[in-house]
């Protein structure tokens, strides 16, 4: 039921999904919603790649791998990203990025 | 099946982007999520569709609404950005897309999907720990000192002080 797509549809799809999740982290204010825009990205990417190594390179497994290595930072990022986003919020009780204008410590 | 795949993908991110309630906006991701892990399900990486489905729409979501749960009020909408802020970035990712999009059409790639064969669990594992040439145990190694490293982070950030 799947064969016969073009490498090009799964690149259009995820150069279409990257660029919602630029448009997301540049529109958005809220620390969240940034962080998901960012996990659209990152999702992207994993879709190019598992793309390319199906496609093109049907007996190596290098995209797999990379996209398994994509996963696990990404949720490292998103761990770490959320611990500092309730930091913030503990301290100033807001997480808009506009507000926040102190770094110290 | 591909083409019920990535409309779902594109209406949902759109939607994970532009809507003001941010627990709907998280409802969007997790189903964009869970639509990417069909891809690879079509595709026939089960392994990776699983790991994604674990990861990212078991983990990763839950953690994001809970966070969104201890920050905010759910019946709060998100203030709409300006205009001032809303058209250059419209613009940015609109000329990206193009450029990107007439590129990729333009090039010709060779072939589509044939080869259908399932990669065994086995291949992966054998993979991951051999470390001479398609082995991965050094990036395997890497990844577990990271994630040890965001763990500890986690914790020392997130942690009560006691001042």
């Amino acid at each position: 039921m799947f064969e016969g797509v073009p490498l090009s549809w799964f690149l259009v799809l995820s150069t279409i999904m990257f660029f919602v999740g630029v448009y997301g982290f540049l529109v958005r204010k809220n620390l969240i919603t940034m962080l998901m825009s960012i996990e659209l990205i990152l999702n992207s990417v994993c879709i190019n790649f598992v793309a390319f190594n199906k496609i093109l390179y049907p007996d190596h497994m290098e995209g797999m791998f990379f996209t398994i290595f994509i996963i696990a930072v990404a949720a490292a990022e998103a761990s770490v990203a959320i611990a500092i986003i309730i930091n913030i919020y503990r301290r100033i009780s807001n997480i808009d990025v506009e507000k926040m204008n102190e770094m110290k410590y | 099946m591909f083409l019920l795949f990535s409309a779902v993908i594109v209406i949902f991110s759109i939607l994970t982007v532009t809507s003001r309630r941010i627990l709907r906006a998280a409802t969007f991701l997790l189903f964009v999520l869970v639509s990417t892990a069909g891809l690879y399900f079509l595709l026939r990486y089960n392994y990776l569709a699983a790991i994604q489905l674990i990861v990212y729409a078991g983990g990763i979501v839950v953690l994001i609404i809970f966070s969104i749960l201890l920050t905010s009020h759910i019946a709060e909408k998100l203030p709409t950005a300006g205009l001032l802020k809303k058209w250059p970035a419209a613009l940015v990712a609109l000329a990206g897309a193009t450029l990107c999009i007439t590129v990729i059409l333009q090039h010709n790639f060779p072939g589509s999907i044939g080869n259908t064969e399932l990669v065994s669990v086995t291949d992966i594992g054998n993979s991951l720990i051999n470390y001479g040439k398609y082995g991965y145990a050094l990036p395997f190694e890497v990844i577990s000192v990271l994630l040890l490293a965001a763990m500890i982070g986690a914790i020392v950030l997130a942690k009560k002080r006691k001042d």
